[in-house]
Parts: structure tokens; C-alpha cells; sequence
């Protein structure tokens, strides 16, 4: 018997109709977190089982996936739900933004913007935002219902008091369709703006928590402020030191112990992009300099 | 008297075609008044549209109580095949309905009577599948809210004819509310309960 133990995609179809059913309810009602039976996946809590899952239900063999962890395409997590979907369901993967119908994300949104034909799917660790504030279920659910988010701003105001400016530096919170406050998944707040009124469908799955969301496209999604504390996306003050871009988000990599440190885009597909595209930072190494001396020479 | 042998057929291949039927409904609710196909081929039982049929094999089973109107209800065909395709249990009380399947628009009963969710769990309110005529001709309608960059325009013809008037009860009953799925055929419309409609006549 060579026949694959699993079904197309892994999940058997009841499990893919219960998931279809809350994803459904999720995009109806923007920002709200619907309960679903999440499934143990082949791999453990923590690791992306609320992405994977919403991933599953959705997959189809025409879909063109792309997986991210932390921006990159070439890290473990993103590597290895990849060729879970490449074994399971047989599509066609990628590392291109542009090519991809489904975008699995772990914490970063691309830096190319998204368009009407993709779905972002979120993993997701703790889908309630309210939760470090408040641990009861049972609080959270009614000050949800009741649109009670004064502790929220609560706790922004805190960290004004405490640090003179909102120290949250992601999952930070944010308002979607102007009723439901929402966790982004811990992304840095410099995503939070390409959350806002985006053509792409975005789904959020929380696997260990068993809770599935959704932001419709064209949906506002307002960054919590005040007045006299607006928003502000974070990033480091520098131009990616490989592909010199200064409108990216930026990961710092430690490259000694003498305080020596280098800051590189975390989209790893949107940088070599860049690179590919002949733009240079203070870094760039091999192959580009030697082709740039190779052309030079003649 | 249909025998199990004479039922008409549920999807050729359930894996795919589920997927697909799925990804068009769930275009359709991510984008409301877009019309958005459904592919798969599937037997159409007694009054059941092709559309409708596809949505059924696609989301019922034995989890989600389902509610039919009397045009519905009284073709033993529809009630067979969604017996043995689907096992959904076929409710008499339509506020424990997770779907709700309507042939005559005309004889849509009040809304109200369909589960609208409670604040706490507004997703446990029932998806109402209404057959309509058409939805790429008749009256147009404009419509605003999330999913909708500015302003889709929908032209349907639609019974209930007031349907819209009455969904207005969502924006006084968000979060809680009815969603609603519009099958003509093979074509398919949902206007979740986000969705602010407005007639703009013939």
C-alpha cells in the first residue's frame, strides 16, 4: 500500500467543514475571535497549528504557497510547513510575494503590498488582547460584547507614564471596522499600518487557543492612540546594509562581541528582490561586488 | 418514492470540489455583491439550485441543524438527499439553525426567528441561503462596508423584494445578526452582516 494515510492537505473533510464554517463567521463579523475545534496537528502547539489549519481548509491545487517566519522564507518554521503543504497537497510553493496565492505569515506582513487575489493566513500564540490584563474567558468574552475597552487604553496610558511614549513595540493593539479591538499576532507595530484597508483577505488562526479571525479586505484597522500619543510605526534609524532600502522593516544582527551589529530587512524575499534589482548597501558582499568588478573590468 | 439508487448525485470528487465550492463562497462573504461561480457539478434535488446544492455538500453535516422553508421542506427529494449526503438534521425550530435554506423568497419568514447570536458568541447565528432569480440582472443595489473598496453595485432580482430593508436590522444588532448567501444557479452573493445596502431602484 502506497496510497497516503491523510487527505488532501492532511485535515479529513469534517474537520475542513467545522474550520470552513468559523472562517465564514470570522469574515462576517470583522475582529471577533470564533471558537473552533482545533485539530492536534504533526507538529507541536507553538509552532503554527491555528496558520496550519486555516491553511488546510482553504488550499486548493491551483493555490501558489508562500511561507514566512519573521519576514524570512529560509528559516525552519517557514521551511518546513512549506514542504507540509508541498507533501500533503501537492502545490506549487514559492518564496515571491507577487506569485503567491496564500501567504502563511508568522509575526510580519510582506513589504510589497498585497493584492486582491491573496489570502494572508496568521499564526497566531495568544488571539486575545485583553488577556494579560484580564485572565478570565469569561471577563474578556463580556468586555468584548460590550465593547469595554477602557483597560486597553489603560494600559497604553501606563507605559506613557512609565517610559514618556506607548512602549508597545508589537502586537500592538489595533481596532478593526471601528467595534472589535484585535491582536494583530505579535508583529512589529511597523505592520500595523498595512493592516488598513488591504485588498487581501487576512486570516488568523490560533491553534493551542482554537480560535479563528479575520479582517475582510478594504476593512479599517486603527492602530489604539491618543490624541496627544498618536501612533507611530517603529523602525531602526538605518537603510538595510545589504540592499540599502530605508522604507523596510529592519532585523539587527549582531556580527561580533566587540558592539559590532548590522541591520538587514527581515523580508528576505523583498531584499533580494532589491539586491537582484542592483541596489547595494554599506555590506553588500559576493556575488554582487564581484559581478559589479567583473562588469567593470570589462 | 426516490430510493437511495435514484438520488441525484453529490460531488464527483468531494475533496476538490468541496475546496472549491468553499474558496467561492468564501470570496463571495469576503467581498460582498461580488458574484463569485461555483464550478463543481453536482445533482440538483426537487427545487435545489446547482449553487445550492454545492453550498450544502460543502458546509453541512451532522454538526450544523438546519432549517427548511416550506417549498424546501415538502420535496421529500431535498429532504432525502440532504439526509444521505450531508446528515444535517433537519430542525422545526429556526433559532437553533446554523443554516437556513429558503426556495420562495416570497414566503421568507421574519428574521428575527433565525438564531442572530448572542452578544457574547455572535457567531451562533444562522446563515440564511436564499434561491433567488438572478443576480446579474434586475434592480440595483449599492452597497458599502468592509470587504467593499468604496462601493460594489449589485443588480439582482430578489425576493423577498424587501430583503434588504428587512437586513437593516443588522446595523442595530451588530455584532449580532443575520448573514446572508444569495445562490442564482450557479452564481452566488453574500451580504454578511457588515453590509449596508442601499436600493438605487430599476
Amino acid at each position: 500500500m502506497n496510497a497516503p494515510a491523510y487527505n488532501f492537505a492532511y485535515l479529513d473533510e469534517q474537520t475542513k467543514r467545522m474550520i470552513r464554517r468559523a472562517i465564514l463567521k470570522a469574515i462576517a463579523i470583522p475582529g471577533y475571535q470564533v471558537p473552533f475545534a482545533s485539530r492536534e496537528m504533526p507538529m507541536p502547539y507553538g509552532w503554527g497549528t491555528g496558520g496550519v489549519q486555516v491553511t488546510a481548509a482553504l488550499l486548493g491545487p491551483q493555490d501558489v504557497l508562500k511561507v514566512i517566519d519573521q519576514g524570512s522564507d529560509d528559516t525552519t518554521n517557514a521551511i518546513s510547513i512549506r514542504k507540509f503543504f508541498a507533501k500533503t497537497a501537492g502545490v506549487a510553493t514559492t518564496t515571491a510575494t507577487d506569485e503567491a496565492t496564500v501567504i502563511q505569515t508568522r509575526h510580519r506582513i510582506p513589504e510589497k503590498a498585497l493584492n486582491e487575489n491573496q489570502v494572508l493566513v496568521y499564526q497566531v500564540p495568544i488571539p486575545e488582547p485583553l488577556r494579560f490584563l484580564e485572565p478570565r474567558e469569561t471577563e474578556t468574552r463580556r468586555m468584548h460584547a460590550l465593547a469595554e475597552y477602557g483597560l486597553m487604553h489603560v494600559k497604553l496610558y501606563e507605559d506613557i507614564a512609565r517610559f514618556g511614549h506607548i512602549a508597545t513595540a508589537y502586537a500592538y493593539p489595533v481596532k478593526v471596522n471601528a467595534r472589535y479591538v484585535m491582536d494583530p499576532s505579535p508583529t512589529p507595530k511597523f505592520d500595523n499600518p498595512k493592516m488598513d484597508n488591504c485588498p487581501a483577505l487576512q486570516l488568523f488562526g490560533a491553534g493551542r487557543e482554537k480560535r479563528i479571525y479575520a479582517i475582510p479586505p478594504y476593512t479599517q484597522v486603527v492602530s489604539l492612540d491618543f490624541e496627544d500619543h498618536p501612533f507611530e510605526p517603529y523602525r531602526f534609524n538605518a537603510p538595510c546594509a545589504l540592499c540599502g532600502a530605508e522604507n523596510s522593516y529592519l532585523d539587527e544582527i549582531v556580527t561580533d562581541d566587540q558592539g559590532g551589529r548590522m541591520f538587514v530587512c527581515s523580508d528576505t524575499d523583498y531584499c533580494e528582490g532589491r539586491q537582484a534589482a542592483g541596489h547595494r548597501g554599506s555590506l553588500s558582499a559576493a556575488p554582487y561586488k564581484e559581478k559589479a568588478q567583473e562588469a567593470s573590468n570589462g | 418514492m426516490t430510493t437511495i439508487a435514484e438520488l441525484p448525485p453529490g460531488f464527483a470528487d468531494k475533496v476538490l470540489s468541496a475546496q472549491s465550492t468553499f474558496r467561492s463562497v468564501m470570496d463571495a462573504m469576503a467581498r460582498p455583491g461580488s458574484v463569485q461561480q461555483i464550478v463543481p457539478m453536482v445533482g440538483t434535488p426537487g427545487p435545489m439550485m446547482r449553487g445550492t446544492a454545492a453550498i450544502a455538500l460543502t458546509l453541512f453535516d451532522h454538526d450544523t441543524p438546519l432549517w427548511l422553508d416550506a417549498r424546501m421542506a415538502e420535496s421529500s427529494d431535498v429532504t432525502k438527499w440532504l439526509k444521505f449526503h450531508t446528515g444535517a438534521p433537519v430542525v422545526q425550530d429556526a433559532s437553533i439553525a446554523s443554516f437556513a435554506l429558503i426556495g420562495d423568497g416570497d414566503a421568507l419568514p421574519s428574521l428575527e426567528r433565525f438564531a442572530l447570536g448572542t452578544s457574547e458568541y455572535p457567531d451562533r447565528s444562522t446563515t440564511v441561503i436564499i434561491q433567488v432569480d438572478s443576480l446579474n440582472s434586475g434592480r440595483s443595489f449599492e452597497l458599502r462596508g468592509p470587504g467593499i473598496g468604496g462601493v460594489a453595485t449589485l443588480q439582482a432580482s430578489i425576493k423577498p423584494l424587501d430583503l434588504f430593508e428587512r437586513l437593516r436590522m443588522n446595523e442595530a444588532l451588530f455584532p449580532r445578526g443575520i448573514d446572508v448567501v444569495l445562490v442564482a444557479d450557479d452564481a452566488v452573493v453574500a451580504i454578511p452582516r457588515t453590509t449596508r445596502v442601499v436600493s438605487r431602484g430599476i
